[in-house]
This record gives C-alpha cells, structure tokens and sequence, in this order.
C-alpha cells in the first residue's frame, strides 16, 4: 500500500466533517438525518449509550461467570457411582487421561478466553475516556480480537450437550449437564453483547495525533 | 488499488444527501472517504484503522446464491440423518443433531437447549434464508424484495449468532472425552455438518457488504 505523503493529511471523519455515518453500510448523510437512506438503519454519529451497555453486559457476564465455576458442568454417573466436573475439573480430568491438546483447546475456550474478555473489555472501556497518542491501532486490534473469539467460549456448553445427548446407556454410564452449563452460557452470551456494544469509533476519537493539527 | 478510497481534505462544502452517496465512512473508525471503482479480487482498506471497507468478487451475488442453497441442503441433511453412533457394553444408541439439543429439554434446562438449538440450527438457517431472500432476486438482475433492506441487515446481525463451525469443535472435543466410556462413530450427518461450515465460511467470504448494500440502493424502486 502506498503510504507516501499520507500520514501528512490528517484523517476526516464524517463527525468532523458535520456528517453522520451508517455503521451498517457506510452511507454518509448530513448530521440531522435519523434513518439511514441506503438501509434504514437508526442513525447516530456516537453510540450515546454505548459504554453503558458494554459495562452493564460485562458485569452481568461476570456474575455469570462466578456460578459457572464453582457449580458442576457435568454429572456422570458409572454403575451407580456419580461424578461431577466442574468447568476446570473438566480440563484436569482431559489432562489426566492424557488428551492434551483437546485439553489445551477446553481451557483456552472455558478459562483464558472468559477471563481475557473481562480484562480487556475493562481496559478498554476504562481507557476510552483518555486522549491517546499511540496505542489506537492496538486498542483497536484488541476491541477486534475480542468481538472474533468471544464466540469459541460456546465450545464446553456444546460439549456438554453432546456428552449429556449421547451417552444414556441406562444403568451402565450416563451423563446429565450440570447448572453450570447454564451460567456459563450466559456469561458468553453477555460478554459477546458486551463487545458488540462497544462502538469502536469512540476508541478513535481519542487519538490525539491527528487532532493535534486541526 | 490503493487510489481507489482517497481520503477526504478538510474543505469539504455542504452537500446534499444525493452527493453524499459517493462516500463512505468506515464503520470502525468514521474516516471518510471518497468512494471509486474497486476491481472484482481486490481490497479496498480503511486509510486509518486499515479495516476491509470493500471486497468485491466476480459475480459474487450469484456464487452467494448458490453457496447459500448448497448451505440450506446441508443443514437439512445434517439435521435428518444420523450423527453419531455410540456403543457400550453391547448397548447401541443413535444420535441425531436433534437428539443432542433435546438432551437438555426437561425442567431448568429447557432454555438452554433451546438457546443450543438456535444457535446451531435455526440462526444459521434463518441467516441463509434471508441471504435467499435478499440477493436471489438480484443475481438474477431484478429489483430488491420487499423488506429486502431490513432482511440484510437481520443476516448482519445474525452473524455473530450463528455458531455451526463452534459445534463442530465441540463435537471433536465430546469424541475425546467420550472415548473411555464408549465407542462411537461418526455418521452422515458429522461430515454434512463439517461441509456446511466450509461452504458458509467460503460464502462470508464472497459477500462484500458495502457492495451488495449500494447493489440493493441503486435497484431500489422509487418510493
Ligand atoms: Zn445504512
Ligand atoms: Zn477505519
């Protein structure tokens, strides 16, 4: 890409040029303007609400989260001995059989995943307020990352529901999803409202670099 | 390539919303920019944030379609025949993906095996049907249908929410858990799954949004 001479002309945005964008199609209107002209969509330069949301998503994902750790996720019960497995019991369980890259992937999905969204959505909801030189594209980035892999999280909710579908062998080993499948499956469904309530312009407005020559 | 989106100089004069049509704000970042012709195989980035603002395709509406009926004969197969097989101690049980939502259905967790039903089965048909809706008309050449726009934008919405390629990992993961219990195999159902998710990943990827949406506003009947 040719970026010769472009950093010189600072970037335009359609609020700085008195307009007002469509998120959805990227039709630019004049800043009155409610509806969207191409795809009717509700027009807004900045989601006024939008930090709202992403803190009221994020600290009910949270809570969600709690239960979905402490509660079993799986009961299996072997010839009338029952055995439950917590989110993380599942993991250790994978790890003493040996499995270790299924493992690596239920951990990732069911711990590191959750726990990242929490921090980083945070950080970036904490940062928004602050006028930043340098770290724009990273936060960006960052806010991206988060809306792309929130999803993964789903993996062990779908693992339990298969487990608990396919394995009713009567008296000799069944399995039924614990009350933790529910509140983890909340959490992910919170958390990924969490991040698609970001507006991710207002991470941009804080980029002070180009504002510094108008 | 690069020409194609030039940034905007601060001296913009008033426009009418008619001229405005010719630019396009990124979705991201809200940088303007003034929109030229992007050749069929080529990107077209945001100049700040560097996100895809434009990719069009060869006749992408057309492939889109019939990526999108490939997709919708798939999911019926995959929820029609079998899934997965399980035997144990001479015990034989058949799956289908039905059987593996309604797993949950009794008391508390009735919810939760609907929000599994919806989010590996009826989203992703819901998404396909109305990717139908809105460009098997235009690849085709004729006008938009109507509520095409507000069915555009439920695809859009419904992206996100549509997770068959996560169910298809987290049958990998039920087989490796499941193996010391019992022995199971993979019916029909798994690989027409597997399939769905490589055609509807293929699809996203021919489906430039800004494209099929200025498509949609320049066929628009005249209110
Ligand atoms: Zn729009
Ligand atoms: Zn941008």
């Amino acid at each position: 890409m040719a970026h010769s001479g472009g950093s010189q002309t600072p970037p335009l945005t359609a609020r700085a040029a008195g307009l007002v964008a469509c998120p959805t199609c990227g039709r630019v209107h004049q800043a009155q303007t409610v509806h969207c002209l191409r795809c009717g969509q509700v027009l807004a330069s900045r989601d006024g609400t939008s930090m709202q949301r992403v803190w009221a998503w994020l600290v009910a994902g949270f809570m969600a989260y709690i239960p979905a750790n402490l509660y079993p996720m799986l009961e299996t019960t072997t010839l009338g001995k029952t055995q439950s497995n917590t989110l993380l019991g599942g993991v250790i369980e994978l790890v003493l059989h040996h499995s270790y890259g299924v493992a690596a992937i239920v951990f990732f999905a069911s711990i590191v995943i959750p726990i990242g969204k929490f921090v980083a959505i945070s950080y970036l909801a904490l940062q928004v307020q602050r006028p930043d030189r340098n770290s724009v594209h990273l936060k960006h980035r960052m806010l991206e990352v988060v809306e792309f892999i929130g999803r993964w999280s789903m993996i062990d909710v779908f693992v339990v529901a298969l487990l608990s579908s396919l394995v009713q062998l009567g008296s000799v080993v069944s399995v039924q999803p614990g009350i933790a499948a529910i509140s983890f499956a909340l959490s992910v469904v919170f958390t990924m409202l969490s991040a698609m309530s970001f507006d991710s312009r207002l991470i941009w407005d804080t980029d002070t670099k180009d504002s510094e020559t108008a | 390539m690069d020409n194609a989106l030039t940034p905007l100089n601060r001296e913009v004069s008033p426009l009418s919303n008619h001229a405005l049509a010719d630019l396009v704000a990124c979705p991201q970042c809200d940088t303007l920019h003034r929109l030229v012709l992007v050749a069929a195989g080529q990107k077209a980035r945001c100049r700040r944030c560097h996100s895809v603002l434009m990719s069009p395709h060869a006749s992408a509406m057309t492939k889109i379609v019939m990526l999108a009926l490939t997709a919708t004969v798939l999911m019926i197969a995959a929820i029609t025949f079998p899934f997965l097989t399980l035997e144990a101690r001479g015990l034989t049980q058949r799956n289908s993906v039905i059987d593996a939502i309604l797993a949950f259905s009794s008391g508390l967790m009735l919810p939760l095996s609907l929000a599994i039903a919806g989010l590996i089965v009826v989203l992703p048909l819901m998404r396909l049907a109305a990717i139908l809706y809105v460009l098997a008309p235009m690849a085709i050449g004729w006008a938009p249908a109507k509520g095409a726009m507000r069915a555009f934008r439920f695809a859009q919405v419904l992206k996100p929410w549509a997770m068959a390629e996560i169910f298809i990992v987290g049958v990998a993961v039920a087989l490796v858990k499941v193996a010391g219990l019992a022995i199971l195999t993979i019916g029909p159902a798994f690989w027409a799954f597997t399939a769905l998710v490589l055609v509807t990943v293929l699809n996203d990827n021919f489906m430039c949004r800004l494209t099929i949406w200025r498509t949609l506003e320049a066929r628009r009947p005249h209110l």
